[in-house]
């Protein structure tokens, strides 16, 4: 059982890739282009559905990977992948070659860039800011506006850079509507005298507890929801933010200031998968992650015979699920694997 | 407000602009309006920068504003700018230059339309070789005056003898730019800096030392349109549209406005008298109005041409105070006597079809 | 003043900042479940009154909500109290406690009583 399988990407996805293929007494290497694994995991104060510290789940994930058959490679990207009669030859950026009976790729996502939306104004008014962004100050412990006062209303913006046929991107990334909600409740718990604003067009709350959070919301935090797409942000003379957006329920245009605007910004496939589906023969979508061969009964499958997939850098998924994909990208690489025995 | 961010995105809207060969086509009302603007620029164009600008003597309105208007049908609007280009190829020239902005925005309309169905540019030519025996070449760079302007800013401010500065508190002038509608927001790739941030009149204003305010309703419609307009009883929305606008600069205290098309400066202008007759209510400083200029009367008043010559008392809203802060002299007594430009008239040719 | 033929059309945008929301303050602190209202419009739709004349519970909630008070100050005399959007409502909101609250509120703080 000497097999040696490369897991391309350190997030979510590839450490529980990782653990649960060296569990099963492969030999494992883990290759992470950042200086630590974790992933997106490491931007993220608390997690929805029950606001639990993220770092739990890192916890979790690097005890796993914490295995003598695993080799962890970080600060390393895959340039290059080929297949031979062998199996799979990888070769990094400095040279390096790899070889590899199997191959999972699990390189996940980026987040939209939001300066993109130009009419939301990211990156040119000093208070607008994405989801991200304000995961870090929750980390930091410190919720200010750019001149450090505290700001008194809040508003986020529902799909940045989802189901937006301008940039391109007409899927929904799933995660967002409640990652605003959980982000709103967190920002009514850190400062009670706010007001907090959601502008969404849809409340997608498909998980388990989600609509339970969105309702808590209303009831207990007493967050706003506004049903209407934001069409554009812009700074009034005292550094406010002005808004506007249509009051589709009141069936009114609607203005409004507020200190702080959110971007809720959505997922996309992240760079360095986009590099090895141009330098490889893997099909990607028409959402430009990776396509599966089925998505129903061969959602970890690729169109390269031995190498699988797991993770959102297939579709946008949330934690649980991307680790159940991951769980299930281990059973077709053994399944795989028993195959070439035979 | 971090200014980089918006020079990333004006950074992504360029545009080239021709350097020289222009053939210029007027505004049919801009003379009306603000009589001093076009001749200001031709001055600027000939005198100060040594350009070639031609105006074909036989040239027509391109019809936009019957077009915008409901009055016109697209392809009669279509047969007149081919004579338009059949004028300007048969001069020798091909780089377009219209003076108007609703101009610049029907031309653009009709090379993007002839570009994605060449059918109707084809049915085109045939109607003015039927109309006319006319035929055209396309012109090879379009361009609006105040692009070319914007090119030349730089050219311009180091022949100016003033700035946009207040001579007294030597605080640069906090000026509001106002674009026409017809200029970026139909083709945003079209227009210097796209459509959320346009930057031809800011670049200028910059230039030339004066502060750019960006106020939340910036973007926002003056109300000209054509068709609300033209009915008297619809000028209630085109007003408020205006209104809106004024409401939002006041705060930033403006001390001028400067605009690029024929329409938006005559309201701006025209409807503060409108608005304080019928509200009361003034936007300037100290009860003020706030002067509205075009960007030819900003470019010939830094460079020293008498604002009586630019036409400047045939504004609505006085602009003495603009000209006291950056200290430019004029004579009160000569402002309804103005004297007769050095340039000769050009008597046209035989008027040919 | 001189007669212009036309005069400043109105805008129609919901000025948030300005509009005054005590009416729907004086709702939320006595019926706390008029929090939970996602105006999915089960109310409206079952509404005997809405049937038959231009009411709309849902329309009204948002307006009050927003501190829009004109429309819901002439309209919610025409609710019956029949109680069949409470029946309804998958949120749990006490629809007809909001709509005799709401009257109370206008009697309040309002001089046009409804």
């Amino acid at each position: 059982m000497n097999k040696h399988i490369v897991v391309i990407g350190g997030g979510t996805a590839g450490m529980e890739t990782a653990g649960q293929l060296a569990n099963e007494g492969f030999a494992v290497s883990l290759v992470e282009k950042e200086k630590e694994t974790g992933g997106h995991l490491n931007d993220w104060y608390k997690l929805f559905p029950d606001r639990r510290n993220s770092s739990e789940v890192r916890n979790y994930l690097e005890k796993k990977v914490s295995s003598k058959n695993i080799r962890i490679l970080t600060e390393t990207y895959i340039e290059k992948l080929r297949s031979n009669k062998d199996g799979f030859l990888l070769i990094t950026q400095d040279g390096t070659e790899l070889k590899a009976d199997a191959v999972v790729v699990a390189t996940g996502f980026d987040l939209f860039k939001s300066s993109r939306k130009e009419e939301y104004g990211y990156g040119i008014y000093d208070n607008v800011i994405t989801s991200k962004d304000l995961e870090t100050m929750f980390r930091k412990g410190k919720l200010t506006l750019s001149d450090g006062s505290t700001p008194n209303t809040i508003g986020f913006v529902h799909c940045v850079g989802s189901r937006d046929e301008k940039v391109g991107n007409f899927y929904c990334s799933k995660l967002c509507c409640v990652t605003a909600v959980k982000q709103a409740i967190e920002i009514r718990e850190h400062l009670p005298d706010s007001k907090v604003f959601c502008f969404y067009m849809d409340m997608r709350m498909g998980g388990a507890y989600y609509e339970e959070i969105y309702r808590e919301a209303q009831e207990v935090w007493g967050v706003n929801f506004i049903r209407g797409k934001v069409s554009e942000a812009s700074e009034s003379i005292n550094n406010k933010l002005v808004v506007k957006v249509e009051d589709t329920l009141a069936g009114r245009p609607l203005k409004m200031e507020l200190d702080m605007l959110v971007l809720m910004a959505g997922m996309e496939m992240s760079e360095g998968g986009g590099r090895i589906a141009m330098t490889s023969e893997l099909k990607t979508g028409e959402n430009r992650f990776f396509a599966p061969e089925d998505h129903h009964y061969a959602n970890n499958i690729s169109n390269i015979k031995g190498v699988f997939y797991a993770g959102t850098c297939t579709a946008p998924m949330n934690i649980t699920e991307t680790i159940s994909h991951a769980r299930a990208a281990v059973s077709e690489v053994i399944n795989y694997l028993r195959k070439q025995k035979d | 407000m971090k200014l980089e961010g918006k020079k990333a995105i004006w950074s992504e809207y360029q545009k080239e602009i021709a350097d020289d060969h222009y053939f210029y086509v007027r505004s049919c009302v801009r003379q009306n309006f603000f009589p001093g603007s076009e001749t200001a620029f031709l001055k600027i164009m000939r005198k100060e920068l040594k350009k070639d600008v031609y105006e074909h003597p036989c040239h027509t309105t391109c019809t936009g504003i019957g077009y915008h208007g409901d009055i016109v049908p697209v392809e009669t609007a279509m047969t007149v700018v081919a004579r338009q280009f059949s004028l300007m190829t048969e001069a020798g020239y091909k780089n377009l230059l219209p003076s108007c902005i609703t101009s610049f925005g029907l031309y653009t309309e009709i090379l993007d339309t002839w570009h994605h169905f060449p059918e109707v540019e084809e049915k085109i030519r045939k109607q003015l070789r039927k109309a006319t025996g006319r035929e055209f070449q396309k012109p090879n760079n379009l361009a609006h005056a105040s692009d070319v302007i914007y090119k030349f800013r730089k050219e311009i401010a180091a022949k100016a003898k003033f700035k946009l500065i207040n001579k007294n508190t030597g605080e640069p002038l906090n000026v509001v730019d106002h674009i026409g509608c017809h200029y970026a927001k139909m083709f945003p790739s079209k227009g210097i800096g796209g459509a959320e941030y346009p930057y031809v009149l800011a670049g200028m204003v910059e230039e030339w030392g004066g502060r750019v305010i960006d106020y939340p309703e910036r973007r926002h419609c003056c109300g000209f349109g054509f068709r609300q307009y033209l009915v008297q009883a619809n000028r209630g929305f085109s007003i408020a549209c205006s209104k809106e606008k004024f409401e939002s600069m006041k705060p930033f205290e403006p001390d001028m406005i400067i605009t690029n098309c024929p329409g938006c400066p005559m309201f701006l202008d025209r409807w503060q008298y409108v608005i304080n007759e019928m509200e009361g209510k003034r936007y300037g400083k100290n009860g003020e109005g706030i002067p509205v200029f075009t960007y030819e009367e900003v470019a010939g008043l830094i460079l020293g041409y008498k604002p009586w010559d630019l036409g400047l008392q045939m504004h609505q809203t006085d602009c003495e105070s603009v000209l006291d802060k950056i200290g430019i002299d004029y004579d009160p007594d000569e402002k309804y006597n103005t004297s007769i430009p050095d340039e000769k008239v050009r008597v046209p040719n035989m008027v040919k079809v | 003043m001189e007669k212009f033929g036309f005069s400043i059309s109105k805008g129609r945008q919901i000025d948030w900042d300005s509009n005054d929301r005590r009416i729907a303050d004086y709702i939320r602190e006595r019926e706390p479940s008029y929090k939970l209202c996602i105006a999915c419009g089960g109310c409206a739709s079952t509404c005997t009154a809405g049937n038959f004349t231009q009411f709309s519970l849902r329309e009204l909630n948002i307006l009050i909500h927003r501190g829009e008070n004109t429309k819901p100050r002439n309209d919610l005399k025409k609710c019956m109290l029949c109680g069949k959007c409470s029946l309804v409502c998958p949120r749990g909101v006490n629809t007809r406690n909001v709509v005799f609250l709401a009257k109370q509120a206008f009697q309040k703080f309002d001089s046009h009583a409804v």
